[in-house]
């Protein structure tokens, strides 16, 4: 275990050291983030204008999502992205042997080798949404509900982890996954507004096929003190077995990987 | 440039899109956004305050699904890999200029979509036949028109940063400086009339909304200014050809054919 540890911060510190080279990306990334934020939350203003209110959500309270998304958002840039998608270059070049070679797991080594330190600005700021818009809706905080927000958070980035590593892994058959990760994002996208928002059949979709309620809406409820311990509970075993089936699936592709150029 | 040229040029293209089939279709569905944001605004009653039903705002969203099916641009991304990886000299060579290549390629693909396109607009029909409409045989010629105008626009924007690939590395990180106000100012989450006055002035005076919402409406037959519309388009066309041919000649200066 603590050979995983240490791996992480030689991958990490390496990482560092050579984005310091890119400081202009830096920057822009951070441009990029504030004009996404801004025009997302101009978008979501628009569904209050005269009163209103977006699926039972408050507009404080559909901020607290916001936030969330925000931070799912940077950790997808600055982990799964910069990771997940090499795999594919992997098996095109055929370097992927390498790495089963190694004598630490694979599926470990191809998640977190690299870390994109653009991404955490994003991650901070997105934390500090939640909080300052949980503040403005009048919530009080306690350990529990930190707590439960906590593990909600994890639930909801295994699931997202497990469903971009599947797309990813998926690349051992299929040379092009690019396009198929673009799908997810943009169904991902629809985790910007609470789930009670949308018409039943997508509250269905996206509770139990595409889990986006269990990455933003439910996160947001266990900072607001709403969330229901059922719905924790179905969120465990629900990621539990997203992570499972990554892994199983991982095992699977391996056995049918033939590595390229030999 | 002759018209055997173009034709060379366009079918092979083609014959070489075909091959990516999957990935197309896969592209094609990744537009998905605008029929997301129809379910928020039609669940959420939200048409109304900017003037349109749900069957407006469906056949809003689907024209703009449309629009953005065939102006969607990534030549950026193609240049950038051609140009470091070398590939981009030997182009340079040929008495064509290197663009003009890469809107081959881009018309190609949108032949190689449009079959994908047809499907999920008939798909979304099934969803919601109350929608349905077939455009008159003008309003779906100006509507063709527009679009092709938009997907120029944007191709000469993002060939303005894919120019910038002659001094950095890495322009198409630059892309995401134009993706994020065409995201939100062009249409696509939402018509342009739901934004507040101050708002729409400001994004009236930026290319992006000509991008979307003015072809979209032309395509859903909603009230809109043809006139000053494709005078818009027209003038950002005009200003931008200039823009890129100057940039593009101050960076040939600096090209030293990488990796080759």
């Amino acid at each position: 275990m603590q050979r995983y540890f240490k791996t992480i911060r030689l991958f990490w510190s390496t990482a560092f050291a050579s984005q310091l080279e890119y400081q202009l990306n830096f920057l822009i990334e951070l441009l990029a983030m504030l004009g996404t934020l801004l025009g997302s939350v101009f978008i979501l203003s628009l569904f209050f204008t005269g009163g209103r209110q977006l699926g039972d959500w408050t507009w404080e309270s559909a901020l607290v999502i916001q936030g969330v998304y925000t931070f799912l958002d940077g950790l997808t840039n600055a982990l799964l992205r910069p990771n997940l998608t090499e795999i594919v270059n992997y098996v095109r070049e055929g370097t992927l042997d390498y790495v089963l070679l190694k004598p630490i797991d694979s599926q470990f080594w191809l998640s977190v080798k690299k870390f994109s330190f653009a991404g955490l600005p994003e991650i901070i700021l997105g934390l500090s949404i939640v909080f300052w818009a949980a503040i403005q809706s009048g919530t009080t905080f306690s350990i529990y509900s930190l707590f439960v927000f906590i593990i909600s958070l994890l639930i909801g980035f295994i699931i997202l982890y497990s469903v971009w590593f599947l797309i990813a892994a998926s690349s051992i058959w299929f040379v092009k996954t690019w396009n198929a990760t673009e799908v997810l994002r943009a169904l991902l996208a629809a985790g910007r507004y609470p789930i009670s928002a949308y018409p039943v059949i997508l509250r269905f979709i996206f509770t139990l096929v595409l889990p986006v309620a269990f990455l933003t809406t439910f996160p947001a409820e266990a900072i607001l003190g709403e969330l229901k311990f059922n719905i924790l509970f179905f969120g465990l075993i629900l990621s539990s077995l997203f992570f499972i089936f990554s892994r199983l699936f991982w095992k699977f592709a391996l056995k049918h990987y033939t590595s390229a150029s030999s | 440039m002759s018209f055997k040229v173009i034709k060379t040029l366009l079918t092979t293209q083609y014959a070489y899109m075909l091959e990516y089939r999957i990935e197309i279709a896969l592209w094609a569905l990744s537009g998905v956004l605008p029929f997301i944001m129809f379910s928020l605004w039609s669940q959420n009653d939200v048409g109304n305050s900017f003037g349109l039903n749900d069957i407006g705002l469906a056949r809003y969203f689907l024209s703009a699904f449309l629009v953005r099916q065939f102006s969607v641009v990534w030549v950026v991304f193609s240049f950038e890999e051609d140009s470091l990886s070398g590939r981009l000299s030997p182009y340079l060579l040929q008495p064509l200029h290197p663009l003009f290549r890469y809107v081959a390629s881009h018309l190609a693909e949108q032949a190689t979509r449009l079959p994908f396109a047809i499907a999920i607009a008939i798909t979304f029909f099934i969803l919601n036949p109350s929608s349905f409409w077939l455009p008159s045989l003008p309003q779906l010629f100006l509507a063709y028109l527009s679009t092709h105008l938009a997907f120029t626009i944007a191709f000469l924007l993002q060939s303005l940063v894919a120019a910038l690939c002659f001094w950095t590395e890495k322009s198409s990180a630059l892309e995401r400086l134009i993706f994020v106000p065409y995201l939100f100012l062009s249409g696509l989450l939402v018509p342009l009339s739901a934004f507040p006055s101050n708002v729409l002035k400001v994004a009236m005076i930026t290319p992006f909304p000509y991008l979307i919402n003015f072809p979209a409406k032309v395509l859903s037959g909603m009230p809109v200014d043809i006139f000053n519309g494709f005078l818009a388009q027209i003038l950002w066309i005009s200003i931008l050809v200039p823009s890129v041919n100057i940039l593009w000649k101050l960076g040939l200066k600096r090209y030293t054919a990488m990796g080759a």
